[in-house]
């Protein structure tokens, strides 16, 4: 069914599940949504599987208009969501009629939105996933951001969108400093200790170099022992990449697979979504937590979105 | 060594050393074997192996046990031999126009070039920087070239280049700084493939020196999808 036509695309629109898995080794990039939490609540509000593919919008500008009737959810940064030009609200399942133009005029707080639909966006799966990966045309639709005039295509619904809001402690505050866990390593032992003092202690900025495959950051440079280079190996997600330069680079969704620089740290699982969030200007501070707490961390976002969805049907 | 909550790098030196990668290698296949609960996907590089699991389904201590169990030796290891996959190229021209100045650089003729690149085994440590891109090993350094001062914006895909002591394949269209000495008319990564690289970590590559006529009907024969890569046992 053709759901949706665009009228804008706004600066970078792409549609993103919830990655490419199994593909890394042939050095094919997980991608996805880049803050799957809001991803997965949007599905779960317009009755959706959490791995559906939705659209991910980037800041503001982006216009949409409805071609049959349907329901939506808007989750994740907040850019002043209207209907026909009247403010609509996120976080909770709202129906839309055919020619409603859903639009996203101003950047509020956060950087990027999920538009779920009932059904879910129908795209082609490439290697089992309909994330967008624009840098090699892999996937979403045609593999790349959408552009003006792009019709979107949505499967069936299966099953009733969410009749209630989700309650408020469910939806984050997205603010301009955060302050995100990392677990040190794998190469921690290549910077001197007066480096990691600096590491943990600074307030970094997230400069204008930040996007879907990483935040470059600036502020109190990194100090290495010797040197900046390592025999390349894997890179996860969130790993925070330090050159020779000094200044940290957190890799997100969709990084390349590989790399030759050192690794101070890795930013917990629970706190992607948090500098999925964060804008160009955006402060930056990083505290340290074992691996166990970082599980915890994990586990008690998984309840979270557990209870959702027993709120929720 | 951790990478974060949901990744763990299994090291097993730090060095490019072919034996090092063979045991990269091996892991990666033992996981692929025998698929343990709570594994999601693994990525071999020169030394290590990053495995991403989910710690909801097996715990750190769980998968390092099951990771450790899995790194021992098997004795069958020793009777298999690693796969040879050969890359028909088409050296020189405008197909491979720093193939000159690789010669040159080297005080050898284009022939000469061609002979040292062609016809030798070459080990894929990894696949990394672009999706398909091979990291290949055992390159000799009597046609070893610097890369480009000013990288050119769109080299095509199948380039066969030289940077330094390496040489590579561009999987898909890209800039890049590498001297370009041939192209093969092979789709090394099809993202529409399963799977999409046409080799893996851990195999050999070797180039084949074709003519135009044999680029022709090679490129003919891998549109209309009736092309089959040669493959070998490593001798």
């Amino acid at each position: 069914m053709d759901t949706f036509e665009v009228v804008q695309p706004g600066p970078l629109t792409t549609v993103q599940d919830l990655g490419r898995y199994g593909y890394q080794q042939y050095g094919v990039p997980s991608s996805g949504a880049m803050d799957s939490y809001a991803l997965r609540i949007g599905n779960m509000l317009v009755g959706n599987a959490e791995n559906a593919a939705s659209l991910e919008i980037t800041l503001f500008g982006c216009q949409l208009r409805a071609l049959q009737d349907t329901v939506v959810a808007v989750t994740g940064a907040d850019l002043g969501v209207t209907i026909n030009g009247k403010p609509a609200p996120q976080w909770q399942a709202i129906p839309v009629r055919k020619d409603d133009v859903i639009a996203f005029p101003r950047l509020n707080s956060g950087c990027r939105a999920y538009l779920s639909v009932a059904g879910g966006f129908s795209v082609s799966p490439v290697m089992g996933s309909a994330s967008t990966y624009v840098r090699a045309g892999i996937g979403g639709y045609e593999g790349r951001a959408l552009r003006k005039g792009d019709v979107l295509r949505t499967a069936k619904p299966m099953r009733q969108p969410a009749q209630v809001p989700i309650p408020h402690r469910y939806i984050p505050a997205y603010g301009n400093r955060i302050t995100l866990r990392v677990v040190l390593g794998p190469q921690d032992d290549y910077f001197t200790d007066e480096g990691i003092r600096t590491f943990l202690s600074s307030d970094y900025t997230v400069s204008t170099q930040a996007d879907r495959m990483g935040y470059r950051l600036e502020g109190a440079r990194i100090r290495h022992k010797a040197k900046a280079d390592i025999i390349s190996d894997g890179i996860p997600l969130g790993a925070v990449q330090v050159p020779g330069d000094g200044l940290p680079i957190i890799l997100l969704a969709d990084r390349q697979t590989t790399g030759g620089y050192t690794k101070i740290a890795t930013v917990i699982s629970a706190d992607i979504p948090l500098i999925a969030q964060a804008k160009p200007g955006d402060t930056v501070r990083f505290r340290q937590v074992s691996p166990d707490e970082a599980i915890t961390a994990l586990r008690e976002q998984e309840k979270m979105i557990e209870s959702v969805k027993l709120l929720l049907h | 060594m951790p990478g974060g909550d949901k990744a763990l790098f299994v090291e097993f030196g730090d060095a490019i050393d072919p034996a090092i990668n063979l045991r990269v290698k091996r892991l990666m296949q033992a996981i692929a074997g025998e698929k343990p609960e709570g594994i999601i996907e693994a990525v071999p590089t020169y030394r290590s192996l990053l495995v991403y699991f989910d710690p909801l389904r097996i715990s750190l201590s769980a998968l390092k046990d099951k990771l450790y169990h899995l790194a021992q030796p098997q004795a069958e290891d020793t009777t298999v031999k690693p796969r040879v996959i050969e890359i028909p190229t088409i050296y020189g021209g405008e197909f491979g126009p720093d193939l000159e100045f690789v010669a040159e650089h080297n005080h050898l003729s284009a022939d000469e070039v061609i002979k040292i690149h062609a016809g030798r085994p070459y080990l894929i440590y990894m696949i990394g920087f672009l999706p398909g891109f091979p990291y290949l090993g055992g390159m000799s350094s009597q046609i070893a070239a610097p890369r480009l001062d000013t990288p050119r914006a769109k080299i095509p895909k199948g380039s066969v280049g030289i940077a330094g002591n390496q040489t590579g394949i561009y999987p898909v269209e890209s800039p890049g700084g590498w001297r370009i000495i041939g192209r093969t008319p092979l789709n090394i990564f099809d993202a529409t493939r399963e799977p999409p690289a046409l080799f893996q970590a851990g195999d050999y590559l070797t180039f084949v020196s074709i003519n135009l006529e044999e680029f022709a009907r090679i490129q003919e024969a891998v549109a209309q999808g009736k092309y089959v890569p040669k493959v070998r046992a490593m001798e």
